[in-house]
């Protein structure tokens, strides 16, 4: 097997994904490298919870050529590619500000937020554009004030985040994008050594533990993972709930819900379609395959989410199904430090738009929404809707 | 049914508070997992063997069973 695959239908991961049923798989990477890819649930689980499994750029090869990495280390800071302990000591500078307690705290905001969208919906339309006026600006303004960042910049940020995330983009063109959000962090923690404010990156500052590299990689680590993630499961998930008319009214009319309502769209949509890659620093054995040393594992959280031995009928979107223990924010070390800020922005948001606008309705046709299939994050690029 | 808790393989991913809020938590400082109480009460075992498998670092287990 190899990538690119191409999707049959919009919700559901390649075919050929589930042409095997074997757990692990060969895998051509875009250099040669004969390494494999994951399609298991518990396979996956146990790579990614394994720490022989290395995660750091050098070691990787590429599941597409435009994806190989520039020549040069990781930015400092950028804890998601690095391996423990420089992660551990990393992480731990961040994990008290993402607590399940402080997340439910900002509950209030969220919802106040979502309701400004949706007035803005309101004056505008019907019809409009669900991603421009409400499934990106709610994580984009909520990662902003989290971290310090001004929402009036976000059409640059905006811009270089989703050009980083474009499968085509060249190593080139990331490696720029990437100086360009790291030098506007840059110019931020300058502003903030001189005007501290009461935010994250602030708080970096005055840790003190911490040099301006580092804080601006992690700046711009958590910049881009708080805005593309969320906003993808918003616009997908919302177009998901339209074409299964009886899991959105669900959704919409029974609170008791969407706690897990969330976690099945997660599940059912794993908009992480393209890697995690690891490479095994020893011979591992996974699901009784060998995997030796410097041999590049692939995952496919799309195809392990819909483990039938995992999830029972893993093509069905069913809300009310237990769908925790989807891999969609990852497992191990490496698991989603923003998880708990994701879950409860959709926990807010999908009940606030289904409740606002109880009549949404696409404004085009199904098969003319613009899907992200040459996005890294699975998702739409627009979802015009009607009310 | 009792549990152990380790606060230096934890990674404060949260699934533990979220999934079993009755015995885990969090502290302030740097989001790591805390045990509420001794002994995990019959209603809230269900839940802990949850958090049990969806904990992804590893950072609890039953104190009856080694890693």
């Amino acid at each position: 097997m190899t990538y690119p695959m191409s999707r049959q239908r919009t919700f559901d991961p390649p075919d050929e994904l589930f042409d095997d049923p074997a757990p692990v798989q060969p895998l051509t990477f875009a250099d040669g490298h004969q390494g494999w890819l994951v399609t298991g649930h518990a396979a996956g689980r146990a790579v990614l919870a394994d720490p022989r499994f290395s995660t750091n750029p050098q070691r990787l090869h590429p599941l597409l050529m435009s994806r190989r990495l520039p020549e040069g280390e990781v930015p400092p800071g950028f804890f998601l590619r690095m391996d423990a302990p420089d992660h551990t000591h990393y992480r731990r500078l961040l994990t008290g500000q993402f607590t399940v307690r402080r997340m439910n705290l900002l509950r209030s905001r969220i919802e106040e937020i979502a309701a400004d969208c949706l007035d803005d919906m309101e004056r505008e339309g019907p019809p409009t554009d669900l991603v421009r006026s409400f499934a990106l600006p709610i994580p984009s303004l909520v990662i902003c004030e989290l971290l310090g960042v001004p929402y009036e910049d976000r059409e640059q940020f905006q811009r270089d985040s989703s050009q980083l995330l474009r499968l085509e983009s060249s190593p080139e063109e990331m490696a720029a994008k990437v100086g360009d959000l790291i030098k506007y962090f840059y110019t931020l923690i300058a502003r903030k050594r001189v005007e501290p404010e009461n935010d994250m990156l602030t708080g970096l500052i005055a840790g003190g533990e911490l040099n301006d590299d580092e804080i601006a990689g992690m700046g711009f680590l958590l910049l881009v993972a708080g805005h593309e993630t969320t906003a993808n499961m918003l616009g997908l998930g919302t177009f998901a709930l339209l074409q299964n008319p009886d899991q959105l009214a669900i959704v919409r009319d029974d609170p008791s819900v969407i706690d897990n309502a969330v976690e099945e769209l997660l599940r059912y949509l794993s908009i992480i379609h393209f890697g995690p890659t690891r490479t095994a620093t020893e011979d591992v054995t996974i699901a009784d395959t060998l995997i030796k040393a410097g041999d590049c594992v692939a995952l496919s959280i799309p195809a392990a989410n819909r483990d039938p031995a995992r999830f029972p009928d893993p093509a069905v979107l069913d809300v009310r199904r237990p769908a925790s223990g989807h891999l969609t924010f990852g497992h191990g070390i490496h698991q989603c430090l923003g998880q708990q800020l994701a879950r409860i922005e959709m926990r807010v948001a999908y009940p606030a738009l289904l409740k606002r606008l109880p009549s949404l309705r696409l404004a085009v046709p199904a098969d003319e929404v613009p899907m992200r299939t040459d996005m890294s994050i699975y998702g739409v690029h627009s979802l015009r809707v009607a009310w | 049914m009792k549990v152990n808790a380790d606060r230096g393989v934890c990674i404060g991913a949260g699934m533990c508070v979220l999934t079993a809020p009755l015995v885990f938590d969090q502290d302030e400082d740097e989001g790591l997992v805390l045990l509420k109480v001794a002994e995990v009460p019959p209603e809230a075992e269900a839940a802990v063997a949850r958090a049990l498998t969806l904990c992804p670092s590893g950072a609890i287990t039953r104190a009856d069973q080694t890693r």
